[in-house]
């Protein structure tokens, strides 16, 4: 991929409907991937966004990021918002009460807000079928409140609730498969997605917004606040998640897993690994034990490709 | 002209939210209030209702349903009770604050542990700060007029907020009643169409739920208040017009038999009913004795409740929910806080009973006012007493 010098800002749109001046820390993969949901959405768009750090990050009363209708309640309930608003929208439109125009609806969430605290209402939207596209912008950890484990933090990661310590490495269980249990909800559209694969990741958006009924996208997003990293290496340890295997692009269409980038070769994950001071205090056997699991999950995802 | 029907309660309220042509049901099942939701779901499936019907997951997800519903500008119906209202707590909140006119009858029912789905007060006192207009009703004519009256105030533009109407759950919400069911033509011509002034619409982007840092916090939440204080004055205009199109009438506090009346006794919701046959009673045998009923819960009509009981010698309350450990019954500590300024004002005695279902009969309110009686003679050690507790 590197060979492909290719300027992403000449070739999307200029609009900024994330505008700027918002609080994100510098090197935010988080902000970056908002802002190119947002050119990927357009304007014709209600968002639905949980508490966390893009809602922090945007909305500080009475400033706004947001150039398009934008509603935040609480945690744990996005999706279930999202249907409310879907329903409404929908109803309205048949009774004749607002212009027949198709208004898409878009939830986000965190990992905590998606994997973990939200879930029970995710599951419940995706079961309904209700017309919208569910995004989640993992950052591996519970960023805003200061860097506590979630579900979708990997193993090994030292955070502020999974410290490395004298008797741990931190984190010890698997990070949650939550593109998989999107996809157990026969929902006819999942993927996921990297701000550091930028084309792929709006070309993606523009699909899921598109489908008729609940889609689905994980979005990788790199934190160097949490992760320990250099802020100027956020696009480079995306693209190192992709090609050591670590998150895989994907798509899952009506049940058919297709991969969106293959590399020829898997990248050692110590290449991932080694840039995030989160991973620091790992040694090579914990390292082995996270190069195996990869390979496996990664050959488990060919499989399904297949 | 609006024919008497024999109907059950809780299927009068289903009715009523579909007289007031409702765009979006989020609904959650639990016991009491399932009668309500089923019967809006087979309005909704038979046609008789065009309304979208979100079988929702949970009561956290039926109110942030209702929430989002409401902000694109939807009329909004809910229903729960007792468990499904402290599941939904939190997002309460966000429904006044954010000033969307959600409609909710609750179905007032007992809180675990252990496990009841029988009637007290318990949930709706847990829930008595959340910012809504509340307000109780004591019979099935009550329950339907007010679930019409709480559209209109709800939807007021100089309201915009969450209003809860309270019955009893099976005490009232599983009995068939007779009920004038008003005309279509009549409800239409009484709630206005909704419009929310600023809903989420991509032509007029608005930011709807922006975090506020300590410098404007305060100033949220005291337009909040203001808001909701100011409120009354749009319920006491909605129940006036409402009693002239309809003949029947509503007001904050309402009196039975206290214009004279020595010894006030003060209820909410159904148990009204009974005790004003022990009023009858015990009016026949000469007694001074009255009742005094709370409609309006919230805002708290301060006013009319001293003006209702200054006369009087002594006030009994009876609270169908404990505040553990605290100062007797919720509602009891409230009416005192009401009166402590007041130069003039009866002897307060706090009662609690008819927990998790049980029933309090005329006898029943017999024994509490004689009780409340002595005890305003000898005084109490206690803060409260506990009717019909078993030792």
């Amino acid at each position: 991929m590197e060979k492909y010098a290719i300027y992403v800002p000449r070739l999307v749109t200029k609009k900024e409907i994330f505008a700027p001046g918002h609080r994100a820390c510098i090197g935010c993969g988080e902000a970056l991937a908002v802002r190119l949901v947002c050119k990927a959405l357009g304007q014709n768009v209600i968002m639905v966004n949980a508490t966390g750090c893009i809602e922090i990050i945007s909305s500080q009363l009475p400033y706004t990021s947001w150039r398009v209708p934008w509603i935040h309640t609480l945690f744990e309930n996005t999706a279930a918002v999202a249907s409310g608003i879907e329903a409404g929208l929908k109803v309205m439109t048949k009774k004749g009460r607002r212009s027949p125009q198709d208004v898409k609806v878009v939830a986000m969430a965190g990992d905590g807000g998606t994997s973990d605290i939200g879930l029970q209402a995710l599951s419940g939207a995706f079961e309904r079928g209700h017309n919208f596209l569910y995004i989640c912008f993992d950052n591996e950890a519970y960023m805003n409140t200061g860097i506590q484990r979630s579900s979708a933090t990997p193993y090994g990661a030292s955070t502020t609730t999974s410290p490395a310590g004298k008797i741990s490495i931190g984190q010890v269980t698997w990070k949650k498969n939550m593109p998989a249990i999107a996809a157990a909800h026969d929902i006819p559209y999942v993927a996921t997605a990297c701000p550091s694969y930028p084309f792929d990741l709006m070309a993606k958006v523009a699909k899921g917004v598109a489908t008729r009924g609940p889609a689905y996208i994980h979005i990788l997003s790199v934190c160097p606040t949490g992760w320990r990293s250099a802020p100027d290496l956020t696009v480079r340890l995306g693209r190192l998640a992709v090609e050591t295997g670590v998150f895989p692009l994907y798509e899952v269409e009506k049940g058919k897993y297709k991969l969106s980038f293959a590399p020829s070769q898997l990248r050692p994950v110590q290449d991932y690994l080694k840039l995030q001071g989160r991973f620091r205090h790992l040694d090579k056997d914990n390292i082995r034990i996270i190069q195996e699991r990869v390979r496996e999950e990664y050959s488990r995802l060919l499989e399904k490709a297949a | 002209m609006a024919k008497r029907i024999g109907i059950e309660v809780s299927l009068a309220i289903a009715d009523a939210a579909k007289l007031a042509d409702v765009d979006v049901v989020a609904a959650y099942p639990i016991t009491p209030q399932t009668h309500i939701v089923e019967h809006l779901a087979e309005l909704v499936a038979n046609g008789e209702l065009d309304a979208q019907y979100i079988p929702v997951e949970s009561e956290h997800s039926a109110m942030s349903a209702c929430l989002g519903a409401s902000a694109v500008g939807a009329r909004t119906f809910t229903a729960t009770a007792g468990q499904g209202l402290e599941l939904m707590h939190e997002v309460l909140y966000v429904a006044s604050s954010m000033r969307l006119p959600v409609v909710m009858t609750v179905v007032n029912r007992a809180l675990s542990a252990p496990l009841s789905v029988w009637g007290d007060h318990s949930d709706v006192m847990a829930v008595r700060d959340t910012g809504w207009i509340q307000i109780f009703v004591e019979n099935g004519q009550e329950a339907i007029d007010n679930v019409l009256c709480a559209f209109r105030i709800a939807e007021d533009e100089k309201v915009l907020l969450p209003v809860m109407v309270h019955l009893d759950g099976f005490h009232l919400s599983h009995m068939i009643e007779p009920i004038y069911m008003p005309e279509q033509s009549e409800v239409d011509q009484f709630i206005p169409p909704y419009k929310y002034p600023l809903p989420l619409n991509p032509d007029k982007p608005v930011t709807m739920g922006a975090f506020a840092p300590p410098i404007i916090y305060s100033e949220t939440k005291m337009a909040q208040e203001i808001n909701l204080r100011a409120s009354k004055k749009v319920i006491l205009q909605c129940w006036s017009e409402f009693g002239s199109r309809f003949k029947r009438h509503y007001s904050p506090v309402e009196s039975y038999h206290s214009e004279d009346a020595k010894v006030l006794l003060l209820t909410m919701g159904s148990f009204s009913e009974t005790a004003m046959t022990t009023i009858d009673r015990m009016r026949k045998e000469g007694r001074e004795v009255g009742l005094i009923k709370l409609r309006l819960w919230r805002p708290f009509p301060f006013k009319e409740i001293r003006q209702a009981v200054k006369d009087a010698e002594v006030l009994i309350v009876l609270d169908r929910a404990l505040s553990f450990g605290g100062p007797g019954g919720p509602v009891c500590s409230e009416i005192k806080a009401a009166l402590y300024n007041e130069d003039k004002k009866p002897k307060v005695v706090s009662f609690v009973g008819g927990l998790g279902g049980r029933d309090i009969t005329a006898d029943g309110f017999e024994e509490i006012i004689n009780r409340g009686i002595e005890i305003s003679q000898t005084g109490s050690e206690q803060e409260f007493e506990m009717f019909g507790v078993r030792e």
